[in-house]
Parts: C-alpha cells; sequence; structure tokens
C-alpha cells in the first residue's frame, strides 16, 4: 500500500498547481479512497419485451450497466490517486455477477474490488443496503467515501447520505468539481440545482458526485490485459464445476483451491465478502432490516380522456384554436 | 426509531432559504392537510432556522395546525448534520407518523440522514401520496390507513406504491410541483411552538466558503401555457417556431431532455422527470416523441395538444388534439389563426 505521508516535494509536482500551505509537522499527502458502485439494469433499454405481463419490469431482459453517475465517482476517486497519490477501492454488494463492474474498475485503475454478496442481502431496501455497505466500508482505512448520487435503477440518491450516517462522517452531496485537497480537508463546489456552493469539510467524509463532475476514462489497454482474468472466489467454483462437469466433490474442491491460490498469487483473486465476513447485524439486513415493502406496482399506462385527432389544416387548426378559445383555455 | 402509533401528526419539512419560504413546503401542507383530515390527526409544519419565527404565521395560513420552530443562530445556514439532528430530536420527542420532504436539492440530502438516523423507511420522489390499507397475506394482517407512497421506479417505466408498517414515521420526499399550491386562508391561525436546539460543533463539519445562487430564467410551474419542443425539432433555428407560438399564446416555452441535451434550449425550460414537473391549463407538445420521463412532467396538463409527423408517437396517447403533420407548417398556421382571432 501506498504510504499515507509524503514530503512536500510530491506535492509541487500537482498538476493543478495547487499550494500548499507550509507545515512543521508531516503532511499527510496521499488519500485512501472507497468508492461504492452498482451493477444496475440499462433503464433506457427499457421495451415491451423488459416487461412482464403483471407489469414488473423483467430485470433479466435488460443489459446490466455499471450505473453512471459511479463511473463519475471512480474517476474523481482515480483522480485524487492521480494527483496525490494513495489506493482506490471499489465496492460493490449485489450479485456474483456483479463482479463484471468489478473488473471493470479494475481496467480503469482502481487498485483493490470487494464483492459483497450474500443471499441475505436479498430484499434489501436504501436503509438495509446503506447499512450492509457500512459494516463493509468499516473494514477498510479510509479518508473519502465516494458514491454517485443515484442509480438509475432506483434513481432515490438516497444511499449515500444513508451511509455517510451510518458511518458516522460528514456528506458533501452533488459535487460538480473537486477544488483541493489539504491532508485535512476537501474543498469542493456542490451543485444546489438553482446555484452552486462551495464548502470545505474534513476527512474522513462522504462525497456523491454527479454527471457533470467529469468524463470518466475508458479502459487503460494495459490494465485491461492484466485484470481480464481476475475473478471471484464464486467465479473459480463456477468455473470449475462448468469445465469439469463429471469431476467428484473432491476433484472440484482440489481444482478450486488450486485456481485460487493460483489467483491470489497473481493478485488477481477478488475479494468476495459475506454478511458474516463484514459482522452484519442480520437485524438490520435484507427483508427484515427493510421499513419500506412494495404494497403494488403497476405499469404506466397514461391516456387522455377525450381525445381527437385534428387535421393539420387551416381549418382543423382553426376550428382547435376557436374550442380552446371559447373553453378560456386560451384567454 | 419510534412505534407504530394512530395519535402522532402529519409532519411537513418546511424549507426556508435566507427568510423566505420556498413553495415546496407549502405545496405539500396542501396534501399534508388531506391525509391529515382522513387519519383525524393535526398537520404539523417544521420550519429550521434562525430568527425564522416571524415566518410561522403564513405557514398556518396554508394549512398548518401546528409550526415547530427549530431556532439557533448556529442553524442560519443550512448544514445537513445539524438541521439532521435537530429534526431527529423532534421526531423523537413528539413521535409523528408521517414525514414529508420535498425532493428538492435540500430535501434529498436531509431526509435520508434523518431517515438513517430514526432507522425509519424513506420513499424518494413520490408524485403521490394517499392513505390505504395493506394486507400481509402471509400473516393475514391488515395494517390500515398507512401512507400509501406512490413514485414512478425504473426510469418512469412503472409506478410502484411503498409502504411502511413496522417502523415509523412513514417518511417520504416528494417532487416539486406534482401537488398543487394549497389556496392561502388569512384567517387561519395555528399554534406555534418554540423548541430549544442543542446544536455542537460536531454537528457542524462544514465550513460555507461562497455560494451562489441563480435564478431560473423561467417558471414554468406558473406558467398557464406552456409550448415544448422536442428534438424533433430538429435544430436550434428551427426552435425559434416555438419561441413563436409561445410569445403568439403568452406561454412559456418548454423542453424535453433530448432538445436540451441538443443544445437547443437552456436546461432551466427542461419539462419532465429530471426537470419540471408542470400542471398547466395547456401545453402544446411539438416534435415531442413523449419518452416517459417526459410525460410524467406533463400528463396532469388540464389539455394537451400533440404535434408530431409520426402517428405512432406515445405522445399522441395522453394528448388531447392529435395532430399528425408536418410541425414546420402546422405551427405557422397555428400562429396565424391565434393571431387572427385574439
Amino acid at each position: 500500500m501506498t504510504p499515507k505521508t509524503g514530503n512536500l516535494q510530491n506535492k509541487t509536482a500537482n498538476p493543478n498547481g495547487l499550494v500548499l500551505k507550509p507545515l512543521n509537522k508531516e503532511v499527510k499527502l496521499a488519500y485512501n479512497c472507497v468508492v461504492l458502485i452498482k451493477q444496475v439494469p440499462d433503464t433506457k433499454k427499457i421495451t415491451g419485451e423488459a416487461m412482464n405481463d403483471d407489469g414488473t419490469v423483467n430485470r433479466g431482459a435488460l443489459p446490466a450497466i455499471f450505473n453512471p453517475e459511479d463511473l463519475n465517482a471512480l474517476e474523481l476517486a482515480l483522480d485524487i490517486k492521480d494527483q496525490y497519490g494513495g489506493a482506490v477501492t471499489v465496492i460493490t454488494m449485489g450479485l456474483p455477477s456483479a463482479s463484471d463492474i468489478l473488473r471493470q474498475s479494475l481496467y480503469r485503475g482502481a487498485d483493490e474490488a470487494i464483492l459483497v454478496t450474500d443471499r441475505r442481502c436479498a430484499a434489501s431496501d436504501t436503509l438495509a443496503t446503506s447499512y450492509i455497505l457500512s459494516a463493509a466500508v468499516k473494514k477498510l482505512d479510509y479518508d473519502i467515501v465516494l458514491c454517485g448520487r443515484q442509480a438509475i435503477d432506483g434513481d432515490t440518491a438516497q444511499v449515500g447520505p444513508q451511509l455517510a450516517e451510518k458511518l458516522g462522517i460528514p456528506q458533501v452531496t452533488y459535487v460538480e468539481e473537486l477544488l483541493s485537497l489539504d491532508g485535512e480537508s476537501m474543498t469542493a463546489r456542490r451543485n444546489i440545482g438553482n446555484g452552486w456552493q462551495e464548502v470545505r469539510c474534513e476527512m474522513p467524509l462522504l462525497v456523491t458526485v454527479i454527471d457533470e463532475a467529469n468524463e470518466p476514462r475508458v479502459a487503460s489497454a494495459r490494465k485491461l490485459m492484466k485484470n481480464k482474468n481476475a475473478l471471484t472466489p464464486v467465479e473459480v467454483e463456477v468455473s470449475a464445476r462448468q469445465g469439469n462437469p463429471d469431476a467428484s466433490a473432491e476433484k472440484i474442491a482440489e481444482l478450486v483451491k488450486r485456481k485460487t491460490q493460483e489467483l491470489q498469487e497473481n493478485g488477481l483473486l477478488i475479494k468476495q465478502w459475506d454478511l458474516d465476513d463484514i459482522e452484519a447485524d442480520l437485524t438490520w439486513c435484507g427483508r427484515d432490516g427493510s421499513p419500506t415493502k412494495v404494497h403494488r406496482i403497476q405499469s404506466v399506462v397514461l391516456s387522455a380522456k377525450d381525445s381527437k385527432f385534428v387535421e393539420p389544416t387551416e381549418q382543423g387548426v382553426a376550428d382547435m384554436i376557436h374550442e380552446l378559445i371559447s373553453d378560456k383555455t386560451i384567454s | 426509531m419510534i412505534k407504530v402509533n394512530r395519535k402522532g401528526e402529519v409532519w411537513v419539512f418546511i424549507e426556508q432559504h435566507e427568510g423566505k419560504l420556498e413553495d415546496i413546503g407549502l405545496e405539500l401542507l396542501g396534501r399534508a392537510r388531506t391525509l391529515g383530515n382522513e387519519l383525524g390527526v393535526e398537520v404539523g409544519a417544521v420550519l429550521v432556522g434562525d430568527n425564522v419565527k416571524s415566518m410561522a404565521e403564513k405557514i398556518c395560513h396554508y394549512g398548518a395546525d401546528k409550526v415547530y420552530v427549530l431556532e439557533n443562530p448556529l442553524l442560519g445556514h443550512y448544514q445537513t448534520n445539524s438541521y439532521s439532528k435537530a429534526i431527529y430530536d423532534l421526531i423523537h420527542k413528539y413521535e409523528p407518523q408521517i414525514m414529508i420532504f420535498g425532493a428538492s436539492a435540500c430535501g434529498r440530502d436531509l431526509a435520508p440522514r434523518v431517515a438513517s438516523a430514526a432507522k425509519a423507511g424513506l420513499t424518494a420522489d413520490c408524485t403521490d401520496l394517499c392513505i390505504g390499507d395493506h394486507e400481509v397475506k402471509k400473516t393475514n394482517t391488515v395494517h390500515k390507513k398507512l401512507l400509501l407512497q406512490i413514485r414512478p421506479a425504473f426510469g418512469g417505466n412503472i409506478i410502484a406504491t411503498i409502504i411502511n408498517y413496522d417502523r415509523w414515521p412513514q417518511m417520504a420526499t416528494v417532487r416539486e410541483g406534482v401537488m398543487p399550491m394549497p389556496e392561502l386562508q388569512a384567517d387561519r391561525k395555528g399554534k406555534i411552538i418554540v423548541e430549544q436546539v442543542h446544536i455542537g460543533n460536531d454537528e457542524l463539519p462544514l465550513e460555507i466558503l461562497n455560494e451562489h445562487k441563480r435564478e431560473k430564467k423561467v417558471n414554468l410551474k406558473a406558467s398557464r401555457i406552456i409550448v415544448a419542443g422536442g428534438a424533433g425539432v430538429g435544430s436550434k433555428e428551427n426552435f425559434r417556431f416555438i419561441w413563436d407560438l409561445a410569445n403568439a399564446l403568452g406561454a412559456s416555452p418548454g423542453a424535453t431532455r433530448a432538445a436540451v441535451d441538443l443544445g437547443f434550449i437552456d436546461r432551466d425550460h427542461q419539462v419532465g422527470q429530471t426537470g419540471t414537473t408542470v400542471r398547466p391549463s395547456l401545453y402544446i407538445a411539438v416534435g415531442i416523441s413523449g419518452a416517459i420521463q417526459h410525460q410524467a412532467g406533463m400528463c396532469e396538463s388540464q389539455k394537451i395538444i400533440a404535434i408530431n409527423n409520426d402517428p405512432d408517437a406515445p405522445i399522441f396517447n395522453v394528448a388531447h388534439y392529435k395532430i399528425v403533420g408536418d410541425l414546420n407548417t402546422v405551427v405557422p398556421t397555428m400562429i396565424k389563426s391565434i393571431k387572427a382571432r385574439v
């Protein structure tokens, strides 16, 4: 791991040209960033085939993608690492298939990736999700926790602030630009809808990042070649079974052990944690830990009650305008 | 978290900035009034800030029975930690059964922090709230008179109704503009309750260095008529048709996200799920295909005219007047017709 302290010489190389106040004590120049990411169905690609007859969405029919604003959060973390040094760890909670976005993070420059997966996480609402993520983040040494403002499947923007509360750290939401880091605090510009605000906040802290913040980098070919074979333990097991359908349980166990060891030696084993690993209290996880429940799901069928076609002719348009004037819609 | 209780009030967080009340809190009071009446409980408004008590009376005019005033010089500037601490303490003291916030930048920053501290459920960006029963088939129990929290999900493709029956308060944020502003009743009186608030340095982690607020270029919410253009308008030059028609009608120009992204018009004009939600008397959709995200922001308009050359465009499903034709000829015809009549 990169040392957490350094000398001022490193600092002058900062491409941003930010001036650090001279300090007598050792100044912290490298930051550990933890980025929370989520794999989401691409809700922009919803078609009729992705809808079930009961009006619910068939997630399986949609491509699974890296939540867009989480890419902005990752980019901001990688930017901090490029400028100041430190390490970037990405965490996702989800199904084993979510390891795809962990690999994509490694291709872009993340140092470590962690999959939190456990059947007991199922049906977690934002409160339970933030609790589980907080238990995972607490296992790490961090200065800045980053998330996208919101995920495109739920659009709630709740997990960031709830996670900050669970960690007992301040939150700086809607960050559109990081202005500086001075060893103890961060200065950033927030987009507050009808304007902006510049704030300074001591670390550790949590930021949520909006899409205007940056242009996420693409995967580096070198990092892709290095990490394309990175696997989670559950993927190692699945591939051992699929590759050897007739092998005995002992044989599979042996294969898994060997492969896991090989990946570990090459730094290609993606960390995988379940709720026991992160010492989560099950009261606050999954369905039991989720106060919100679904009462009903309906598909959206909007339709106007009295509707008519209007001919695109002078007469047709004039009649319509006349009608709207006489019912006082147009004054 | 507080226990499920039937006596708890219905609360609304009242947003104010520098002594000026934001519309959103007052919009919510209208619905809170309906919910309170249905439950037979009072409506409480929660007003946080420094020297804000003078606004409390006005809040009663919009439907609050009580205003809880949380005043402290340290609450002069909004900070997530200080405001959430003050509200969390108040929730514990009075145990409301429902608390709603506006889904504004401030409300979406604050409400989840409060909900997490209270270990309560929170539903984001609701478009409707009402009271109803929920049956749990597994245990054969019926939870009566819950807050039904209705919101679009999955990019607006489905409507989900969310409830929480075991950990209260039932909390929700509500989108701006979806609930009509209640009528002001100047003779309406309410109780004003000033609460002591203790704020420590821990609750003030931010140093606000600089702030810049800008007025929106257009107030779509207040417009009686909106003429909106979509990607189908084709170009920024062609968007003058939208401006011309809007001028002829004394209307405001609106746009879809696609039109904004293409640079046809400023983002302040955007109507839809990520823009402004509007409910004008007349909405004229020009060259708009009608993505569900756009429809969500305008389908409550009293009258809708859609002009599109694609007869299958989804916008026609919500339109009262459907004009299948080329906007380049239809819009000038409309302008001519309006000018002839008025």
